[in-house]
């Protein structure tokens, strides 16, 4: 689904990304961690095609196709979906106006028929639901006003309803009280299938306990140093991050 | 006789004021109305002249390419198919003016309240000594509507449309609209055009007590056009003034928008949209005049810039002494979508009141790219994503507008000009 080889880049000059390897096969779900300033959220918007990152090197694939040359929206299309650490506020967009039109741009795209609003919203609806949201979440502002937890059920919703292949989670745990971490698991796991595939970002392993991963590794300094099963989350929280990277160095 | 011509911008003024004046000279006799009040405004014109650079009020807005043009008188002839079909259907009577003549074979007349037309209609509100423009308006006006509400009626929507045919004509209509207490009336307010012309309204609205005018205007005149208009509201005891200016068209448009409050609880809202591209030029000027106690203003004014336009925008809220507990709000916002777009943005407070709430805010800015990569994450593609942070920008402007059909009709025209112009 998803090969990484040799991947850099930089912003402002400065390298991040210092050769990345990663292969997330169809139906996996993979975990990427690491400390603060290892490239996590770099990986993510580089993979999402976010401006003001320049690729230096290596290649990035998605379901065959190279990932890297494509525009952000088409990305999205082929089916990336990234859920933002920081959730954008849009003042003055309807969030099932914007949803909708998120998805039928990408059904359009995509060659298929797009959904008449009747249609948008008992799909909506029945996604925010599960996710326990209330209706006039869908009413209101796109993510203004709304509480860290609800920004972030905010992002499994678009998840949900977009359907994406890949999903990649930046730091979707932080600001989470318990609850809400449990309530964007479960939507997250809901989606677990073989056709979809997950790169889970996070700082800490709390969050593997309720998504639990095929693989782990560890991002440090631009490069993945280790790579291992769910067990290695937890060797990380019990050792801390410096004892990996001393043991990799 | 010496060989140096005067030049610059204050003697284009003079000469376009004196222009002006010579054509009132040879007209005077045919034109309807007060001849003594055209007479008196010739004296001020000749004396004071147009706005010109040295005022602080024209500071941003120079008159100078308008007094480069030499515009001559407006003859009655009929508008053309294709202007008539940029009216936007609009249920409800229309008065039809076509280069400032009324024709009445394109108007209906509305049920209940009364309208004259054929000359000048001055109202009877006590306006500032010093105004120019209007003065120019007063002199050479031919024609406009007075119409009148009676008390406690809903009078409904009622259309007003000025078209411009160009040829360099110039037109002052002058309108005159009261209210009587608890009357309601929708003014949908709108002027197009093609061509190079001048359309210089005046418009004075006395709203008695409980009454409530809602005027949402559409200035979409054509691309040589200039559109200086000038409007004053009266507003009484708990009456309210509810305007919404939506500018696309001229090439140097200025709207003047006049606010007394002069009953307690009286309320004005003076919301804007300048949508503007190209070499553009246009200006909102308020000025809101808080002069009873519980009095409300709100002023929402954005403005989205492309090309080498400039905007304009100067707020004047000007709360007496007895005005105690005045709630005045003023927010004006520009999204520039272009390195060369300007945004002028000038506030002005005078509070003489110590009991009041008063906030005012400005922001210039291009479109959010966190916002833009968040939508185009999505699957939203550049162009759409844009178009809908534009759209969400003007949001807070747009809002208020509770009237359906002249919502849509904003909203067309927006999304025509964003189609020639994105």
């Amino acid at each position: 689904m998803l090969q990484i080889k040799g991947l850099m880049a930089e912003i402002d000059g400065k390298t991040i990304l210092n050769g990345i390897d990663l292969i997330v096969p169809k139906g996996e779900v993979h975990a990427i961690m690491g400390p603060n300033g290892s490239g996590k959220s770099t990986l993510s918007y580089v993979l999402s095609g976010r401006e003001g990152y320049e690729v230096t090197g290596g290649t990035a694939t998605f379901d065959g196709h190279d990932l890297l040359s494509i525009e952000p929206e088409e990305r999205a299309a082929r089916g990336l979906f990234l859920a933002f650490q920081y959730p954008v506020e849009l003042p003055g967009v309807n969030n099932a106006n914007f949803l909708r039109t998120a998805l039928n741009a990408q059904r359009r795209a995509r060659g298929e028929a797009e959904l008449d609003a009747v249609q948008f919203l008992k799909l909506a609806r029945a996604q925010a639901k599960l996710l326990s949201m209330p209706d006039d979440m869908l009413k209101r502002n796109v993510n203004v006003g709304f509480s860290g937890g609800e920004k972030k059920r905010n992002e499994v919703l678009q998840m949900a309803v977009l359907r994406p292949k890949l999903a990649i989670l930046d730091e979707t745990d932080s600001g989470l009280d318990i609850d809400a971490l449990k309530i964007v698991a479960d939507g997250v796991n809901a989606l677990r299938g073989p056709d979809f595939s997950a790169v889970v970002i996070t700082h800490y392993q709390r969050l593997l306990d309720h998504i639990v991963p095929d693989r782990v590794h560890v991002l440090s300094q631009g490069r993945i140093i280790k790579s291992g099963g769910p067990e290695l989350a937890h060797a990380l929280e019990a050792g801390g991050y410096a004892s990996v990277i001393l043991e990799a160095a | 006789m010496s060989g140096i011509a005067p030049s610059g911008p204050v003697a284009a003024l003079n000469a376009a004021a004196a222009a002006f004046v010579a054509r009132y000279q040879a007209t005077k006799t045919t034109l309807p109305g007060d001849s003594h009040v055209r007479a008196e405004a010739a004296i001020m014109l000749a004396s004071n002249g147009l706005p010109g650079p040295r005022e602080e009020a024209w500071r941003y807005t120079s008159l100078r390419p308008f007094a480069e043009t030499a515009f001559i008188s407006a003859a009655r002839i009929d508008a053309p198919a294709a202007l008539l079909a940029r009216i936007p259907a609009i249920a409800g009577p229309r008065l039809v003016f076509v280069d400032g003549h009324f024709h009445s074979e394109l108007s209906g007349v509305p049920k209940g309240i009364h309208v004259t037309t054929g000359k000048p209609a001055l109202g009877r509100i006590t306006r500032p000594a010093d105004e120019k423009l209007v003065a120019l308006n007063t002199m050479l006006s031919e024609d406009g509507a007075a119409i009148h509400v009676p008390a406690g009626l809903d009078a409904g929507t009622l259309v007003l449309v000025s078209i411009g045919t160009g040829h360099s004509v110039g037109f002052h209509p002058r309108h005159a609209i009261i209210l009587e207490s608890g009357a309601k009336l929708t003014l949908l307010d709108i002027a197009i055009g093609d061509g190079e012309y001048l359309h210089n309204p005046v418009l004075t609205a006395e709203i008695a007590s409980g009454a409530t005018l809602t005027h949402l205007r559409i200035q979409d005149e054509g691309a040589g056009a200039f559109h200086l208009s000038t409007t004053y509201s009266e507003i009484a005891e708990a009456a309210t003034y509810d305007s919404f200016a939506l500018t696309l068209g001229a090439r140097l448009a200025r709207m003047e928008v006049h606010a007394h409050l002069a009953g307690e609880k009286a309320a004005a809202h003076l919301n804007a949209a300048q949508l503007l591209g190209g070499s553009q030029h246009a200006d909102f000027t308020t000025v809101v005049r808080h002069n009873a106690p519980n009095t409300a203003s709100r002023q929402t004014v954005k403005n989205v810039l492309t090309g080498k336009s400039r905007g304009v925008f100067q707020g004047k809220i000007d709360v007496a002494r007895i005005a105690q507990k005045t709630d005045g709000y003023q927010m004006n916002q520009a999204l520039l979508l272009s390195r060369d777009a300007e945004m002028d943005s000038k506030p002005q407070l005078q509070i003489y009141a110590d009991d009041v709430k008063c906030s005012h805010g400005a922001t210039v800015g291009a479109l959010d790219a966190n916002q833009l990569f968040y939508l185009r994450s999505r699957g939203v593609p550049e162009a759409e994503a844009r178009a809908m942070l534009v759209r969400a920008f003007l949001s807070e402007a747009l809002d208020p507008i509770t009237h359906d059909e002249a919502r849509a009709a904003m909203e067309a025209a927006i999304s025509a000009w964003w189609e020639h112009s994105a």
